[in-house]
C-alpha cells in the first residue's frame, strides 16, 4: 500500500474519533450545565474549552462562556481552526483520498455522513437542536466503524485505521483525564464532596464510562476508583489500558505484515513494560499528573514512529 | 409527448410512432406511474451523490462538488447500428494509432503531400521527445473516445477524437449499475449488452503493454492522478479501484534504479505501467513544465529507456485538436487504404483563405471552435449568438485566424429525457470508449450518452450544464 494512503487511512479514523470524543465531551458539559447553578456551568463550559487547548481561540472571539457560544465554537466556530465540522471534513477527505482502499460499504458510511452533518453544521447551532446534532456526531463514529469492521479486509490498511482509531482514543481520555484531575487536585482530600463527585461523574460520562462504572461499582463514585477503571481497566474501550493494547496488537500485525519490526513496535513495548509495571496507588504517588503527561509524550512519540517506519511522507 | 421540430429523434420517428428499437422501453414506460418516475429519479441523484459520483467545479465557491444530471431514459442503439458503428470506430483507431507513428517517425503523410508540415510544427501537443521513439507495443492511443454526433437513422458522424486522456468513462459504468439498480425489471424483459467488464478489459489491456524493462510476473498498473481537487477525481479512484491497481500522486513517485518507483509503507516499488490522467505539460519538471508538482522528474528519460509504459503516451494530443480532425478524412485513408466509414463533420479551416472568407460571410450559421480548445469552451455557436457576441468573436477570429475552424450548426439528433411534463426531446451524443493494445482493439458496446438539459440547447458538456443517460446496445 502506498505511505500516502497509510497515512490517510490513519488520519481518516484520528479525525473521526476526534469527532465524536469532541461531541461526548460536550455531551457531558451540556447535561452538567442543565443541572447546576450558573457558576459551575460557566466553570464547566471553560474546562471543555481549556481540556480542547482552545482557550487563546476562544478568548479571541467570545467574552463569555455559556454553552451556546462554547459548543457553536467547537462545532463550526469560524475562528477555530480545528471545529468539529473541519474535523468532518478532514476525515472525509482523507476518505476520499484513500478512497481506493477503503470498501463501498465504509465510504458510503463516511460520505453519507459527512453530507448530513455539514449540512447539519452550516448554520448556528441552537438550544433545541444540540442534542441532535451531538448524537448525529457519534452515530457518525459508530457507523463507520461498523460499515468498517464489517467490510473491510484485514490487511495492513485496516490495521493503519485502528492504529489512528487507538492512538487519538488514548490521547483524548488522557487529556480529559488530566484536565479534570489538575482542576480538583487541590479538593483531592475531600473526596465525597457533592461538588467532587458530580465533577467524576461528568469525567465517566465524556468517555461514556458513567453507565459502566457505576454497574461496576455499585454506583460508588470516588476518584481512586475511576482513575483505575480509566487508566488501568482492559475491559473498557475507553480506558489507556485497553487503546495501548489494542494498539500494541495492530503494531505487531503491521510489523508482522511487513515482516520487519520498527521504531514504533520498540516504543510501544518500552511503554508497555512501564504501564504494566505500574498499579493505582503507584500512580497516585508518582502523581497522576506526571503519569498522564508522560502517557501523552509516549503516545505522541509512537505517532511519529508509525508515520516514519511506513513511510507517510516523502 | 413528443415534439420533434424535424430533427432527428431517436425514440419517435416523424409520424410521432416509437422506433422498434424503444418500443419494449416504450411498453415498460407507459406502465409506470407518474409518482414512480418522479421518485425513481430523485433516488438517482441522492445515490449518485451518496456513492460520491460528483465532479468538481472551479470558481465561485472554491472547490465545490457537483452532480453531473442523470436522465432516467436511456439512448437505445440497435445491434445493426452497433455493429456498423464499431467497424467505423475501429478503422478510425486504428488510423491514428499509425498515424502516430508515423508524425514520429518518417512522416510518410507529410512527405506524400497529404498533411501540411505547418500544422506539426504549430501544434502545441507536438512533442521532439517522442520523435525516433516507439513505445511499448506500438501503442500511442491506449484509452480513446471518438465524440460521435447523429442526424439521421444513418447519419452518424465524428465530431471529435479524444486521444489524450478522454474521461466519462466511470459515468458509463456507474450510470448502468444505477439502471439496474432502480429498474431491474426493465432488464429481464429488455436484453442489453454489459459494459461491466471494462475495468477488467482496460486492466488487461494495460498489462498488455509492459515496457522493456518489465521484470516478469504480474505487472504493476498504477493511475497517476493530479489529486483530489481535480474534476475527474472521482473517476481516477474509481478505475484504480476497479483495476486492482494503485492511485498515485506525483508526490509518491520518485525515479529510483531507472525505474519510476512508488512509496509503499515497504519502500519503493517499480511501476510497469502508469495510467496517467495527467496532461503532458505536467507529467514530467525537467522536460515539460518546470512549476509542475502533478507529475514525475525525469519520468521522460525513464520512458525513452524502456523503464516504463505511460498510457496515453506523450505526445498523442497531436492527433486531436481541431485542425488535424479536418484532415481525418485523408489520414483514415492514407494509412488504412480503405475509404472512411464514419464521415467526419464538414470543416473549414479559417488559417485557409477560401475558407475564411465562407466563415466570416456565415458567421451567424457556424459553430466556430478553437483548434486546441475543448469543454465547450471559447466557441461561437452563430445562431444562437447576438450580433454583438459574433462581432467580438470575429475580432478574436481574424486576429488568429489558424487558432479556428468552423462547422455547420448540426442539426443534432434527440432523445427525449424525462421531465415534470414528461418525456421531452433533448440533443445528445455519443461517446463510445475504445482500448488499444497489441491484442488488438476493443470497443465496449455503448459509451457515454451526454444530453443537453435545456430545451433546444446543443452543448451537452458536464461543465455547461449537460447531463448524462445510460447507453443501450441491444443483443440480437
Amino acid at each position: 500500500m502506498l505511505g500516502r494512503t497509510a497515512n490517510s487511512l490513519f488520519w481518516m479514523f484520528r479525525y473521526l474519533e476526534r469527532s465524536e470524543n469532541t461531541a461526548r465531551l460536550l455531551e457531558a458539559a451540556l447535561r452538567m450545565a442543565l443541572t447546576r447553578d450558573l457558576v459551575t456551568a460557566e466553570a464547566e463550559w471553560r474546562s471543555v474549552i481549556a481540556t480542547l487547548g482552545l482557550q487563546q481561540a476562544y478568548a479571541a472571539a467570545h467574552e463569555n462562556y455559556d454553552g451556546l457560544s462554547v459548543w457553536n465554537f467547537v462545532l463550526r466556530g469560524p475562528s477555530n481552526p480545528g471545529n468539529v465540522r473541519q474535523m468532518l471534513g478532514a476525515m472525509r477527505s482523507n476518505a476520499r483520498m484513500a478512497r481506493t482502499n477503503i470498501s463501498s460499504d465504509a465510504w458510503e458510511a463516511v460520505n453519507d455522513n459527512w453530507m448530513k452533518l455539514d449540512t447539519m453544521l452550516a448554520r448556528p447551532v441552537g438550544q433545541a437542536a444540540v442534542g441532535e446534532v451531538l448524537g448525529a456526531i457519534r452515530r457518525a463514529g459508530t457507523q463507520v466503524h461498523g460499515a468498517f469492521d464489517g467490510s473491510m479486509l484485514r490487511d495492513d490498511g485496516y490495521h493503519f485505521s485502528r492504529a489512528g482509531t487507538f492512538i487519538e482514543r488514548a490521547d483524548s481520555t488522557a487529556r480529559i483525564l488530566d484536565m479534570k484531575y489538575f482542576l480538583l487536585l487541590p479538593s483531592l482530600s475531600y473526596v465525597g464532596s457533592s461538588l467532587d463527585t458530580g465533577q467524576w461523574e461528568q469525567v465517566l460520562r465524556s468517555v461514556a464510562g458513567a453507565r459502566i462504572y457505576s454497574w461496576l461499582n455499585a454506583g460508588q463514585i470516588e476518584a481512586r476508583g475511576i482513575v483505575e477503571f480509566l487508566v488501568l481497566d482492559d475491559r473498557f474501550p475507553r480506558s489507556l489500558a485497553f487503546c495501548r493494547n489494542a494498539l500494541r496488537d495492530n503494531l505487531a500485525a503491521l510489523a508482522r505484515m511487513h515482516g520487519v519490526e520498527g521504531r514504533s513496535n520498540a516504543l510501544m513495548r518500552d511503554a508497555d513494560t512501564r504501564i504494566s509495571q505500574l498499579d493505582i496507588d503507584q500512580i497516585f504517588e508518582t502523581g497522576l499528573h506526571e503519569f498522564l503527561i508522560d502517557f501523552l509524550s509516549r503516545n505522541a512519540s509512537i505517532a511519529g514512529a508509525i508515520a516514519e517506519d511506513y513511510r507517510f511522507h516523502a | 409527448m413528443h415534439a420533434s421540430s424535424g430533427n432527428f429523434d431517436e425514440m419517435f420517428d416523424g409520424g410521432g410512432l416509437t422506433r422498434p428499437a424503444y418500443a419494449e422501453y416504450r411498453r415498460w414506460f407507459d406502465e409506470q406511474s407518474g409518482e414512480f418516475l418522479r421518485r425513481k429519479s430523485r433516488e438517482a441523484d441522492d445515490s449518485f451523490r451518496r456513492t460520491g459520483i460528483t465532479f468538481n467545479v472551479y470558481g465561485e465557491n472554491e472547490a465545490e462538488e457537483r452532480l453531473i444530471p442523470f436522465d432516467i431514459v436511456p439512448r437505445i442503439i440497435t445491434a445493426a447500428e452497433w455493429r456498423k458503428l464499431s467497424r467505423g470506430i475501429e478503422q478510425r483507431v486504428r488510423a491514428l494509432n499509425s498515424f502516430l507513428y508515423d508524425l514520429y517517425h518518417r512522416q510518410e503523410i507529410v512527405r506524400a503531400g497529404r498533411l501540411p508540415e505547418r500544422l506539426l510544427r504549430t501544434n502545441d501537443a507536438w512533442l521532439d521527445n517522442m520523435v525516433g521513439f516507439t513505445p511499448p507495443g506500438g501503442i500511442y492511443t491506449h484509452i480513446v473516445g471518438i465524440d460521435l454526433v447523429r442526424t439521421g437513422p444513418d447519419e452518424f458522424f465524428v465530431l471529435e477524437d479524444n486521444a489524450r486522456t478522454p474521461s466519462g468513462v466511470s459515468y458509463m459504468l456507474e450510470n448502468r449499475e444505477t439502471m439496474m439498480r432502480m429498474f431491474p425489471d426493465l432488464f429481464s424483459r429488455i436484453a442489453v449488452e454489459s459494459v461491466s467488464d471494462y475495468p477488467r478489459r482496460l486492466a488487461r489491456s494495460l498489462a498488455a503493454c509492459v515496457p522493456p524493462a518489465f521484470a516478469g510476473g504480474k505487472p504493476t498498473v498504477a493511475v497517476l492522478t493530479p489529486g483530489t481537487y481535480n474534476s475527474a477525481y472521482f473517476e481516477h479512484a474509481f478505475l484504480a479501484d476497479q483495476m486492482g491497481a494503485e492511485l498515485v500522486e506525483g508526490s509518491d513517485l520518485r525515479v529510483v534504479d531507472g525505474r519510476v518507483q512508488m512509496r509503499t509503507t515497504r519502500g519503493y516499488k517499480p511501476i510497469d505501467v502508469l495510467y496517467r490522467r495527467v496532461d503532458d505539460n505536467y507529467l514530467d519538471p525537467l522536460t515539460f513544465n518546470p512549476d509542475s508538482a502533478l507529475g514525475v522528474p525525469g519520468i521522460m528519460d525513464v520512458y525513452r529507456a524502456g523503464g516504463i509504459t505511460i498510457a496515453n503516451a506523450p505526445g498523442t494530443g497531436v492527433a486531436d485538436d481541431k485542425a488535424i480532425y479536418s484532415f481525418m478524412p485523408e489520414i483514415v485513408e492514407f494509412y488504412t487504404g480503405e475509404k472512411p466509414l464514419l464521415p467526419n463533420v464538414q470543416t473549414w479551416r479559417c488559417a485557409d483563405k477560401d475558407s475564411l472568407a465562407y466563415v466570416l460571410d456565415n458567421l451567424s450559421e457556424l459553430v466556430v471552435k478553437e483548434v486546441h480548445g475543448s469543454g465547450g469552451y471559447g466557441m461561437l455557436i452563430g445562431p444562437t449568438s447576438s450580433k454583438r457576441e459574433i462581432a467580438a468573436f470575429r475580432e478574436k477570429l481574424i486576429a488568429r485566424t489558424d487558432n479556428y475552424i468552423a462547422q455547420p450548426t448540426l442539426a443534432l439528433s434527440t432523445c427525449p429525457i424525462y421531465t415534470r411534463a414528461g418525456l421531452a426531446p433533448r440533443h445528445l451524443d455519443l461517446r463510445p470508449f475504445v482500448l488499444v493494445s497489441p491484442e488488438g482493439i476493443d470497443i465496449t458496446p455503448g459509451g457515454l450518452t451526454r444530453v443537453a438539459l435545456k430545451k433546444g440547447s446543443l452543448v451537452v458538456n458536464s461543465s455547461q450544464g449537460g447531463g448524462t443517460k445510460d447507453t443501450w446496445v441491444l443483443k440480437d
